[in-house]
């Protein structure tokens, strides 16, 4: 299931103004990839140009090549849609779908497409995503409750429970936890490392620790001013990144000394 | 000393310099002048020929100069231009009430005398003088209300989806702009281009039920597409993220999250807009006419209408004038319920489909 | 270096059925708006042209187009203006009282009573303009008729049944009031809380503060609300029609039994006997109310957007 991404030369443009310049990059199967690096410098814009979610805003754009197994997702011919029914995502805020139940929002990827399910095949499926999220024990009893009465952490889950439930091979976490309280951070992160066994994982993160603790392979972005266009710096082992960088910026970041 | 601008009339506000040792005037003492002003105006009113009118326009007059003047004397020049504003915007407020409350009232006491059974189940077929209903007007008014809203919420709603999901730049800018210009075509004006459109096809003499749809559809499109796009803005982007995430194409993104999530906002649209249309009478004029018997078919000739009844009841009364005036004013006071009930169901629509949010 | 012009990027992402389809609805519904707004400046144009190239005497009474509609126009203009006049002030003490004086728990309650003035339908004011404020205004009429007859506007003599211009004027006032103090309210509301503090800081009276940080600010949302408002009045029909005994030459003379109709009255009272060149003729002047009316609410939404892009909000 889970699947390399290759990007190659990969610029990001919102209308004429270039975001991100020049990110060369393998992300690796079965493994958590965090992306750190200081506000405005293009780590969510990049990955939200992996599921090719940054087209919803109007006039952005990319060139270069992002390949997934063997497919460029910019090719002509492909339809964004199919793309992110593989490349699933998890946002900042949860934004479980305040009209529906916990059992509706966790099969919503099917039911808004209108795919028909027998009620069992339904019915494991909200029982093996909920599992997959560590969500199942906590809600199985009140599933035909709104959603949006969870708690913040919860709500989260059931986010990440929504996306691994249409069966992606990689899954894009947008700052997950920055909305989110210590503990429930925790049980994200234990989650993540779960998850990381089916699916290739990657992390936009404000938090150096919590790159530090999950991820395999780091990658740091940075920009040179205001108006500069993001770049990727480094991208290395995490455990190289954060104790024997490459380059000074990178140094100077995780050391707090920047700007 | 308190920043708070809405806390009663004598709050302590201070002027500049001191805090304490300004002499005020405490709210009863206030209101006694305010009264006594009130008095002397009701004493000169019965002076000069007594008239309700006249006592309060000089009552109300004497009773603000009586406070401004104590004021005044007492507490400055700037509290009492303070005071003085207070008992003008607060007069303000109150005669805006008199012709509310003297509309509804004299609605209900003339129009509840035909308030009856009859009313409900009679047309004018036949019927000179006495008796006779508007049966056939309150259907015609349903039906015709009930075509421009099938007319109208679609397009509506739409224009607003396109205006909120898709549109981009001039069109958008043009639409936005023509909306708010559509809203301020006068509602005979609005009749005049039905007329005009359907005589082209149909020839001069024609009236139509359908015609009288097509004239409210053009009053209400507007109203729709403003109230639809305020709601659908509501809607938070999250959601709509969170479905694309999902590998679900736009449309079905719009149709199955965007409008469940604001449906509670739509219906208390769509219903205003609705509310807004009922009770027009002037494109009904021209476009529909008005006939005495019962006809239930907007595609066939003359139908009656509510507020078309009311006017030609009222306006072009027969031999037995009463009975016409009577049957005016129970149909005005049927439209004000017609529309006020619309107003209520508006606003339990928004309570009672609200999505059930945590946030 | 930054903003470089990019090169011409991929081709346009693949769109589905689904979703060509839909936009597509979706577009044609605004576009489809646009052209009912064409559709009536054509039909009525194309309506109009046999009343305008007519030759004058076949033009009801007998004199050309422009000798029919200009005191129909005078009316229109008479009656509105009236109205703006004694709504404007009215409207902006109760949006001052609503926004600033009123208790807040009942603030919004009495709003919407305010509000609940826009909801009767016209017709119902005008039953209620003719039964009963026409005959309680006859004593102001002739109060005014004694006291202020040097002034044109209340030359007289006074009318006996109250259904003049003045009445008229007075009705639509209540009418146009909701629209004008429900746009004066918004604006004072978002009156910047910053400048309203520093006023009251400084020591100001609560009308100093409105004075000196909300009415600035709020001006030009009044007087596009005015704007408005007056769109409302150049329209209103069935009420004039109802209350006016109209029907007479151009005059200002607000108070006497002999008043000019409005063209939106004189439509609906004379448009089910007409025929023929009749029609074209009060089309035709449904035109003029159309370009009147188009042109005092383009103005009034100019002022808003304008004051929009400038308070960023939105």
């Amino acid at each position: 299931m889970a699947k390399r991404i290759e990007v190659s030369d990969l610029n990001i443009y919102y209308g004429n103004f270039l975001a991100v310049e020049g990110v060369n990059v393998s992300i690796e199967p079965r493994s958590i990839t965090a992306l750190i690096g200081p506000s405005g410098c293009g780590k969510s814009t990049f990955l939200r140009s992996l599921n090719r979610m940054h087209e919803v805003l109007p006039g952005a754009r990319v060139e270069g090549k992002v390949v997934m197994d063997g497919q460029d997702l910019y090719a002509a011919d492909v339809d964004p849609v199919n793309v992110r029914r593989q490349i699933g995502m998890v946002f900042q805020r949860p934004n479980p779908f305040p009209t529906m139940s916990i059992y509706d929002n966790v099969i919503a990827g099917n039911r808004l497409n209108n795919n028909k399910m027998k009620k069992s095949e339904a019915d494991d499926l909200v029982e093996k995503s909920l599992r997959g999220a560590n969500l199942w024990n906590e809600v199985k009893d009140r599933l035909d409750r709104p959603g949006s009465g969870l708690s913040g952490g919860q709500q989260q889950r059931l986010c990440i429970a929504r996306a691994i439930a249409v069966e992606p091979d990689v899954l894009l976490m947008d700052e997950p936890c920055s909305a989110l309280d210590p503990i429930s951070t925790l049980a994200i992160e234990d989650l993540m490392t779960e998850l990381k066994e089916r699916f290739t994982i990657v992390i936009v993160t404000h938090n150096m620790q919590q790159a530090a603790r999950v991820s395999e392979s780091t990658g740091f972005f940075n920009l040179n001013g205001v108006g500069q266009p993001g770049r990727l710096i480094e991208f290395n082992p995490t455990e190289k990144i954060f104790s024997n960088p490459d380059e000074k910026a990178t140094e100077d970041y995780i050391s707090g000394r920047f700007g | 000393m308190s920043t708070d601008t809405r806390t009663a009339l004598p709050t302590p506000t201070p002027d500049a310099g001191s805090l304490h040792g300004e002499r005020r005037l405490s709210r009863a003492v206030l209101a006694g002048i305010y009264l006594a002003g009130v008095a002397l105006g009701a004493a000169l009113s019965a002076l000069t020929g007594f008239s309700v009118t006249s006592t309060v326009v000089y009552g109300v007059v004497l009773g603000t100069l009586a406070l401004y003047v104590a004021c005044r004397a007492v507490e400055g020049r700037r509290k009492a231009a303070d005071r003085l504003v207070t008992a003008l915007v607060t007069t303000a407020f109150a005669i805006a009430m008199i012709p509310l409350v003297s509309l509804v009232y004299t609605v209900l006491d003339k129009g509840l005398a035909r308030l009856d059974g009859d009313f409900f189940n009679q047309s004018m077929f036949r019927v000179v003088g006495e008796g006779g209903g508007a049966y056939h007007a309150i259907l015609g008014t349903l039906i015709i209300t009930a075509l421009a809203t099938v007319i109208s919420v679609p397009i509506g709603l739409m224009t607003a989806i396109y205006l909120v999901e898709y549109a981009t730049g001039r069109l958008k800018k043009a639409i936005t702009f023509f909306v708010d210009v559509m809203t301020g075509i006068p509602s005979i004006v609005a009749g005049l281009f039905a007329f005009a459109l359907f005589t082209l096809f149909f020839g001069n003499s024609v009236r139509l039920g359908v015609m009288g749809a097509v004239a409210l559809s053009v009053l209400m499109i507007p109203v729709v597409v403003r109230s639809c796009e305020e709601v659908l803005k509501l809607v938070p982007n999250e959601l709509r993220e969170a479905s694309y995430a999902l590998g679900v194409p736009k449309w079905r993104t719009v149709v199955k999250v965007v409008l469940p999530t604001a449906v509670a906002g739509l219906g208390t649209g769509v219903t205003l807009a609705v509310a807004r249309v009922v009770g027009e009478t002037a494109p009904l004029l021209v476009t529909v006419g008005l006939i005495t018997g019962t006809n239930l078919n907007p595609f066939d000739g003359r139908m009656a209408t509510l507020p078309v009844f009311a006017f030609y009841q009222l306006t072009q009364p027969g031999t037995d004038t009463q009975a016409y005036l009577d049957r005016a004013w129970t149909a005005a006071l049927l439209l004000i319920i017609l529309v006020m009930a619309l107003n209520v169901v508006a606003r339990l629509i928004s309570r009672f489909f609200a999505p059930k949010t945590g946030r | 270096m930054t903003t470089t012009t990019a090169p011409p990027g991929p081709p346009r992402p693949k769109r589905r059925a689904g979703d060509r389809v839909f936009a597509g609805t979706a577009k044609g519904s605004g576009i489809f708006i646009l052209a009912v707004l064409a559709g009536v400046a054509v039909f009525l144009i194309s309506e109009a042209v046999p009343a305008l190239t007519a030759p004058s005497e076949d033009v009801a009474g007998g004199e050309g187009f422009g000798h029919y509609v200009w005191p129909l126009v005078v009316g229109t203009l008479l009656g509105a203006v009236l109205a703006l006049v004694v709504a404007t002030p009215l409207a902006v003490g109760i949006a001052l009282y609503i926004t600033y004086y009123a208790p807040r728990r009942i603030a919004a309650g009495m709003g919407y009573v305010i509000d609940l003035l826009a909801a009767i339908p016209s017709v119902v004011y005008g039953f209620w303009g003719v039964a009963v404020l026409a005959p309680t205004l006859v004593p102001f009429h002739e109060w005014a008729a004694d006291n202020l007859g040097w002034i044109p506007l209340f030359a007289g003599p006074a009318s006996t049944s109250g259904r003049t211009m003045l009445t008229v004027g007075v009705v639509l006032a209540v009418m146009i009031l909701p629209i004008i103090s429900a746009i004066s309210r918004e604006v004072f509301s978002q009156a910047p809380a910053l400048h309203r503090e520093a006023a009251l800081a400084l020591g100001a009276t609560r009308w100093e503060m409105i004075k000196m940080a909300v009415l600035p600010y709020g001006r030009s949302g009044v007087i596009a609300g005015a704007m408005l408002g007056l769109g409302r009045a150049l329209g209103e029909t069935m009420a004039v029609a109802i209350v006016l005994s109209g029907g007479a030459g151009a005059t200002l003379n607000l108070i006497s039994s002999s008043n000019p109709s409005t063209i939106a009255s004189n439509i609906a009272l004379s448009f089910a006997e007409a025929s023929g060149l009749e029609v074209n003729t009060l089309i035709a002047t449904g035109l003029v109310l159309f370009v009147i009316t188009l042109a005092v609410n383009m103005l009034a939404r100019w002022i808003v957007n304008r004051r929009a892009d400038f308070s960023g909000a939105n």
